[in-house]
């Protein structure tokens, strides 16, 4: 390829002007709109079909070698189930027909993420396509993420979690003690073009997985046709991680 | 060249004290190891509360060392000379305290060995990244202003001139630190308790109580040591200024007592009834929590008193009071409450372990210590600590 010195100039030029802009506007983070942001919609009704199911959990952890500690207070979830006064806590679902069903729990990846603004070393932040991801080697474990995040969605490992691994997946790192984890909506799979495990996992289809900025995508079809409440909305977070009811 | 030299010839109780010291430490430290090794399980902290004892100390010390301003900013700004021989006690409390900081946030981190990759990674959307970057700095400047004019005293000469306008800007920089401090947990959403304008206010009202009452009784306890007069008049002035800041302090905390009760929004006023009365059975705080109440109501009748606040065998007793009481509501309460209930609104328990406690232990064993040295090292410079001005 021929280039003359000014044209190389000018390119480079450009290039870094470009990145520069691009470096800004991340600054902004939400306030610009994002192309690709994921997202999950989650249908209440269609998992209570099965009340004792945990094939999504199962699938995750084994997936992710998510350890199984004993001790409740040292617990690592990564997606979990709970009782829908606590999933919308500050809600009243008292007399819904909601009220008794169980209700899958997930990292939220925000589009203003609390856990991203204020870890002091970027071992989290947002992903272009949305996704909150985490750098487990960089994380220093001080748990600034963890007191932000109002949904709960992150785990600390309070001990070392090797041992709490059954059968580990090979393909998946393991964590060590002291660094944060949490749902990272499968990135290792959505690089292959697959959907999360959780999604492929569950018998009722009860989990949509898709981008939530595409008017045409499965998931936005679906939220424009029912009824949905995302967690703890009034907190400015932005979760995309929708409830069908 | 340190002076540190001073502080190697002593008596047999200094060495028995410092070798009391040693042992504390060695001890936190042997846990330290211990919690290196297996974890912060090793500690009462979990999953609900992820922060305990480490970070509220953090919290606690941070206003102990930003209060030194309390007599910095009187002495240079307003030519208040009383404070001539106090500024150094303060400035090298400031250093003690901050050091403790550091090692509470060490502690408190489950990857230590990765800490400069606050450093290697800046992040100025992250307040613990302005906090690292205050405290260092205040830590910094308190070292540089306390040898410089601990030598020139040495050597009966006036300070450099570059030393003042250093002085200048700790004074802002102390307010900064405890600032920031309350800004780590002010801005986060789902932790109602924090989530409050008042509370970088009430950082510094309940700083400049707790940390000028440490101050009074560190002069007291260094008369008493080198068989001096205690300094009357500037320990009186220091009282009036603790008098001062425990009035705005519990002033604060009622506003937060109001708003948080009588709007009667159950995340504002959940974390206060764990505190004081129990929530859903969970009341491991509340005695601790009246403990701080009654010796806060204690102290203000024996300080806003004048004919209990003058009196020499009382003050010390109501700066005990102070400094216990503010210890309790920052250095346990305010922390653990704030993530109570959780954000799914769980109850949940936290109680330090004797491990969690014994390196909380160490850690003001190396406050005292260093204390101690700095101060072994004013004694050896001044035989009268307090000798000069505003004698008894």
């Amino acid at each position: 390829m021929n280039l003359s010195r000014k044209a190389f100039l000018r390119v480079s030029c450009f290039s870094l002007l470009g990145a520069a802009m691009r470096k800004t506007a991340a600054a902004f983070g939400s306030t610009f709109s994002r192309k690709v942001q994921w997202g999950m919609a989650v249908d209440i009704r269609k998992c209570a079909r099965r009340p004792e199911c945990t094939a999504c959990i199962d699938v995750c952890d084994q997936a992710h070698n998510v350890p199984r500690v004993p001790d409740k207070r040292h617990e690592v979830r990564w997606i979990w189930k709970d009782t829908p006064e606590h999933a919308f806590e500050g809600e009243d679902f008292r007399y819904s027909s909601i009220a008794k069903l169980p209700v899958m729990l997930m990292c939220n990846h925000c589009d203003d993420p609390p856990c991203v603004r204020v870890c002091p070393t970027q071992a989290t932040w947002k992903r272009e396509d949305g996704i909150v991801a985490m750098d487990w080697h960089r994380c220093i474990g001080c748990r600034y993420c963890m007191a932000a995040c109002p949904y709960e969605s992150r785990s600390f490992n309070w001990v070392d979690p090797r041992p709490y691994i059954k059968t580990a997946n090979p393909e998946f790192p393991t964590r060590t003690k002291g660094v944060v984890e949490k749902c990272t909506f499968c990135v290792e799979r959505i690089s292959q073009g697959r959907e999360p495990a959780c999604v492929e996992a569950c018998p009722e289809k009860a989990l949509i997985f898709g981008n939530v900025m595409d008017a045409n995508s499965e998931i936005r079809r679906m939220l424009s046709s029912r009824d949905h409440v995302t967690r703890k909305p009034e907190l400015g977070t932005g979760p995309n991680v929708f409830y069908l009811l | 060249m340190f002076l540190v030299e001073k502080a190697l010839t002593g008596s047999k109780s200094y060495w028995r004290w410092m070798l009391i010291l040693a042992a504390v430490i060695a001890t936190g430290f042997v846990f330290y190891l211990r919690q290196l090794d297996y974890g912060l399980g090793i500690t009462g902290l979990n999953r609900d509360v992820t922060w305990g004892l480490y970070i509220a100390q953090f919290t606690f010390f941070v206003g102990v060392a930003a209060s030194a301003v309390m007599v910095v900013l009187p002495y240079y700004l307003h030519n208040f000379k009383v404070f001539a021989k106090i500024t150094i006690l303060g400035e090298f409390l400031a250093i003690a305290a901050v050091t403790m900081c550091m090692l509470f946030i060490f502690a408190d981190m489950g990857q230590p060995a990765r800490v400069l990759n606050v450093l290697l990674y800046p992040t100025l959307h992250s307040m613990m990244f302005w906090d690292m970057v205050s405290l260092a700095g205040y830590l910094l400047l308190n070292a540089v202003i306390a040898w410089a004019t601990l030598t020139a005293e040495r050597n009966g000469t006036a300070p450099a001139r570059w030393v003042k306008p250093v002085i200048l800007l700790s004074i802002p920089w102390a307010v900064s630190i405890h600032t920031v401090t309350a800004f780590l947990y002010a801005g986060l959403p789902g932790r109602p308790l924090w989530l409050t304008a008042v509370l970088a206010p009430r950082f510094l009202a309940s700083a400049f109580a707790s940390g000028p009452a440490l101050l009074i009784l560190l002069c007291l306890l260094i008369a008493r040591v080198t068989k001096t007069q205690a300094p009357r008049e500037s320990i009186q002035k220091i009282a009036v200024i603790v008098t001062y800041a425990m009035v705005a302090n519990v002033f604060l905390i009622l506003m937060e007592f109001f708003t948080a009760l009588y709007s009667g929004v159950p995340e504002h006023r959940e974390p206060f009834q764990y505190m004081f009365t129990g929530l859903e059975g969970h009341a491991r705080l509340t005695p601790w929590m009246w403990t701080s109440v009654i010796l806060a109501a204690i102290s203000l009748v024996l300080l806003i008193v004048p004919r209990y606040r003058t009196n020499p065998r009382l003050l010390p007793i109501a700066c005990g009071i102070v400094f216990v009481s503010l210890w309790i509501d920052k250095g346990i309460g305010l922390i653990v409450a704030g993530f109570v209930p959780s954000p799914l609104g769980v109850v949940p328990d936290y109680v330090p372990t004797l491990p969690e406690v014994l390196i909380v232990a160490g850690i003001w064993g190396v406050g005292m210590f260093i204390l101690t040295v700095f101060y072994k090292i004013v004694i050896a410079i001044r035989p009268e600590p307090f000798a000069g001005h505003a004698g008894a």
